[in-house]
C-alpha cells in the first residue's frame, strides 16, 4: 500500500497542517463528503490526544500516513510517546444532563464512532493507531 | 473562525462562523466568558455559517453552558444542522442543550 507521510511537532498549532494535509488526500481518495468530515474529526482527536498526553515533558514528533487499500482509506497517526492505547479508555456516558456531563472523554468516542475500523499496535518504539473509513456511503456520519 | 456578537432587547446572540476546533474553541470560550463576566446572562448561539465542530469545541460550548446555568443565565442553540448536529447527536449533546430552529424561534423562547 502507498501512502503519503506527513511528520511535524505534537503542538495543537499544528492542527491546520495536519487537517489540510488528510482533506487533501482524502479529496485525491475520493472519500465521499460526510465520510471526510468524520475523518477530518478523527484525526484531530487523535492528534490533539498526542498533542495533550504523548510527550509530557518534551516537544514530541507526530506522523501521520494516509494511503489507499482497495475501497478504504487509510489513515495512521503514530507517536513515540511511552506506550499507550488511547482505545482502552471508556467511552464517556452520553445520557446525562448538562450538569453532570464531563468536560472531557469524546475524543476517543468521536475516534471510535467516525471510523469504520480502528486498531492500536505498538511498533517500533511507537504508539500507531489506524483508523479506516470505506469509501462508500455507509456507517454513522 | 470568527464570532459576531449582536446584543437584541433580551439576548445576545453569539454568531460562530467557520470552524470550532482545537485550536478556535479557545477563543470562544474566552468570548463567552467576557461576556458573562459584563453580566450578560442570555444568550442564543446561532450555528447557521458553522462548518465544523470536534470535541474541543463541544468542550467549549459545554463549559460556558455550565458556567451560564450556575448564575441562572440560558442559553439556547440555533440553526444546528447538517454534519455539525450529527456531531451533537453522536456526543449526546443534542438532547442536553436548548435547541431551535431559527434565531427568532430561540428569542421568543427565552423565559
Amino acid at each position: 500500500m502507498k501512502s503519503d507521510k506527513l511528520e511535524c511537532t505534537a503542538t495543537v498549532e499544528n492542527l491546520t497542517l495536519v487537517t489540510e494535509f488528510v482533506e487533501e488526500r482524502a479529496d485525491r481518495f475520493g472519500l465521499e463528503a460526510k465520510k471526510k468530515f468524520g475523518a477530518l474529526i478523527a484525526v484531530e482527536e487523535a492528534f490533539v490526544n498526542i498533542c495533550s498526553h504523548a510527550y509530557p515533558e518534551v516537544v514530541g514528533a507526530v506522523e501521520l500516513s494516509c494511503g489507499a487499500d482497495g475501497a478504504v482509506f487509510v489513515l495512521e497517526v503514530a507517536d513515540m510517546g511511552s506506550p499507550f492505547d488511547v482505545l482502552s479508555l471508556p467511552d464517556p456516558d452520553t445520557t446525562l444532563d448538562i450538569m453532570e456531563r464531563e468536560i472531557g472523554g469524546l475524543g476517543v468516542h468521536f475516534i471510535r464512532k467516525l471510523s469504520d475500523s480502528v486498531s492500536y499496535r505498538r511498533e517500533n518504539g511507537r504508539n500507531i493507531l489506524r483508523m479506516e473509513f470505506m469509501r462508500a456511503e455507509g456507517g454513522l456520519l | 473562525m470568527e464570532i459576531l456578537t449582536n446584543k437584541e432587547a433580551n439576548a445576545t446572540v453569539v454568531t460562530i462562523i467557520g470552524r470550532l476546533d482545537a485550536v478556535t474553541a479557545p477563543e470562544y470560550e474566552k468570548a463567552l466568558n467576557e461576556l458573562i463576566a459584563s453580566e450578560e446572562a442570555c444568550f442564543i448561539v446561532d450555528f447557521d455559517k458553522l462548518d465544523y465542530i470536534s470535541s474541543a469545541g463541544l468542550r467549549v460550548l459545554l463549559a460556558t453552558a455550565k458556567k451560564l446555568k450556575g448564575k441562572a443565565g440560558q442559553i439556547r442553540f440555533a440553526n444546528v444542522k447538517g454534519t455539525v448536529k450529527e456531531v451533537f447527536d453522536i456526543s449526546g449533546f443534542g438532547s442536553i442543550f436548548q435547541m431551535d430552529d431559527s434565531v427568532a424561534a430561540a428569542l421568543s423562547k427565552l423565559s
